[in-house]
């Protein structure tokens, strides 16, 4: 966790419309990082999210993933379609409903990217692949269509997928809010095998104690700001601002089942 | 009382296989012609460029507002005149058939593009898929193969409206219909005949289409 931040964020601004969404955010993620963005519906953090791999192109500010950065204006220039997909290339994301390719089989998602993104051999893609289906332990599933999983498979295959492409970076977007109570906790362990083997990931989440117990810090976003931001433990057991304590109280009420 | 003549029938069978055989092809090229023009009308379509989607819809509207028989009437006698160009009726007809069912497929084939989860856009996006790879690998198998009922039932009309290129005199079943008629004065066993002929291979395509279309609504 030493020398530059794995990924930098300075002054980024995003407005859908009239509707600001992001209001001038600042962030830094060092290498090997986890952080946690926690906040109400309608803060702005899959926004926030989708602009660190540019699914959403920001107004204003800059963004720095590695070695690779971008500075948008009002007077620049939208970035080109070939640098854009290589950016998004070193980046994985993990949806909330999956998003796997139907029409392809367990398998076929997870090498897909390398072999048409990448070029890599059909061979080595697919060796690639069972490796990584093995670690998010669904090696026997390969050649399953999506459709006969379960939710926890799904995004535990989808994981994969991401991870397929070796990026710098995972973002995970409530990965675990579109499942039924006992199948999140296969794919948290998932996400926090990952954080343990070092990889820099940035997790909107719902889940607490989850936060807690694996990100390094937390960030608190309300209305398109960053409200509070520290680490895990100290956010969330002894929140400074107003915002952050009333919604964290709903969760400690109800605390979510792990 | 009218004596019907079944049996001359045989007499021509020659004369309407050629006819079936000129149909049936026809019907192949217009139907590829069709879709390639439908599917770069559609891209168009969906494109971020004004000027593209102005053309496409332009065009489409163009050929889906006008009798198909005007337009090929047109492409055989006006488009060869305002272009300087020499058409056969072949061409002539290839060119109007197909772009009348490319106007109509661009629909077909944009619906189902539209159709599909944005979410599979975002994923492919996500991992590194530039627009036209993610469009060729992700969106349009999907979208193709949900849209496929309705490109048939497209297919099925374009195989009919074939029997339009006799006013050109392309010797296609119809047309061949004609000469046996005139050559024989048996026109309504020959126009029956034509009729049962294309009967006969419509009937089991639309039963195939009704199929796959109950397979679809199944497990969507
Ligand atoms: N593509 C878009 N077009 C217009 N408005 C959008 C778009 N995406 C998001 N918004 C709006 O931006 C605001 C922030 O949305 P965002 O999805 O980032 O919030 P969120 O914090 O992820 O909320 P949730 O917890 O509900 O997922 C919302 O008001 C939303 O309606
Ligand atoms: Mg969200």
């Amino acid at each position: 966790m030493t020398g530059a931040p794995m990924i930098e964020i300075t002054g980024l601004r995003k407005s859908f419309g009239p509707l600001e969404v992001l209001k001038d955010i600042n962030l830094q993620v060092p290498t090997g990082g986890v952080v946690a963005l926690l906040g109400p519906s309608g803060s702005g953090k899959s926004t926030l999210l989708r602009c660190l791999n540019l699914l959403v192109v920001p107004d204003d500010g800059s963004i720095r993933v590695g070695n690779t950065s971008f500075t948008f204006g009002k007077s620049l220039q939208h970035p080109k379609v070939k640098p854009l997909a290589a950016f998004r290339s070193r980046t994985g994301m993990v949806f909330q409903n999956f998003n796997l390719f139907p029409h392809m089989t367990v398998l076929e998602n997870v090498i897909e990217a390398p072999i048409y993104v990448k070029g890599m051999r059909r061979k080595d893609a697919v060796d690639l692949a069972m490796s990584l289906l093995d670690k998010v332990g669904l090696a026997d599933r390969a050649n399953q269509r999506p459709e006969t999983l379960s939710g926890g498979q799904k995004q535990r295959v989808a994981i994969a997928r991401a991870l397929a492409m070796t990026p710098e970076v995972m973002l995970f977007d409530e990965a675990t809010s579109a499942l039924d109570p006992e199948l999140v906790g296969e794919v948290l362990q998932t996400m926090q095998k990952l954080a343990a083997d070092g990889m820099t990931m940035v997790i909107v989440t719902h889940e607490i104690t989850f936060a807690r117990d694996v990100a390094d810090r937390v960030v608190f976003m309300r209305d398109g700001y960053v409200v509070e931001e520290g680490p895990a433990r100290e956010v969330i057991d002894s929140p400074k601002m107003e915002a952050t304590k009333n919604f964290l109280s709903h969760f400690h009420k109800g605390a979510t089942p792990r | 009382m009218y004596e019907w003549n079944f049996a001359i029938l045989w007499d021509y069978r020659w004369v309407f296989l050629q006819g079936a055989g000129v149909t049936i092809s026809f019907t192949a090229a217009i139907v590829v012609g069709g879709l390639v023009i439908g599917l770069v009308a559609a891209m168009c379509l969906l494109s971020r460029f004004a000027i593209l989607r102005a053309i496409s819809l332009g065009f489409i509207e163009l050929f889906r507002c006008t009798p198909i028989l005007v337009q090929l009437i047109w492409c055989y006698y006006a488009l060869p005149m305002l272009a300087g160009i020499e058409l056969t009726p072949v061409t002539a007809s290839l060119l109007a058939l197909s772009c009348y069912g490319g106007a109509f497929y661009a629909e077909i084939i944009r619906g189902g593009i539209i159709s599909i989860d944005p979410g599979q856009k975002d994923a492919a996006a996500a991992l590194g898929m530039t627009p036209a790879l993610a469009m060729r690998r992700i969106i349009l198998p999907q979208a193709l193969r949900r849209m496929s009922p309705a490109l048939m039932n497209q297919s099925i009309l374009q195989f009919k409206n074939t029997s339009l290129v006799s006013v050109l005199a392309v010797p296609d079943l119809v047309y061949q219909g004609q000469m046996a008629a005139h050559d024989s004065f048996r026109p309504l066993e020959m126009y029956t005949a034509v009729a049962v002929a294309y009967f006969a291979i419509l009937f089991p395509l639309t039963l195939f289409v009704r199929s796959r279309e109950r397979k679809f609504g199944d497990n969507r």
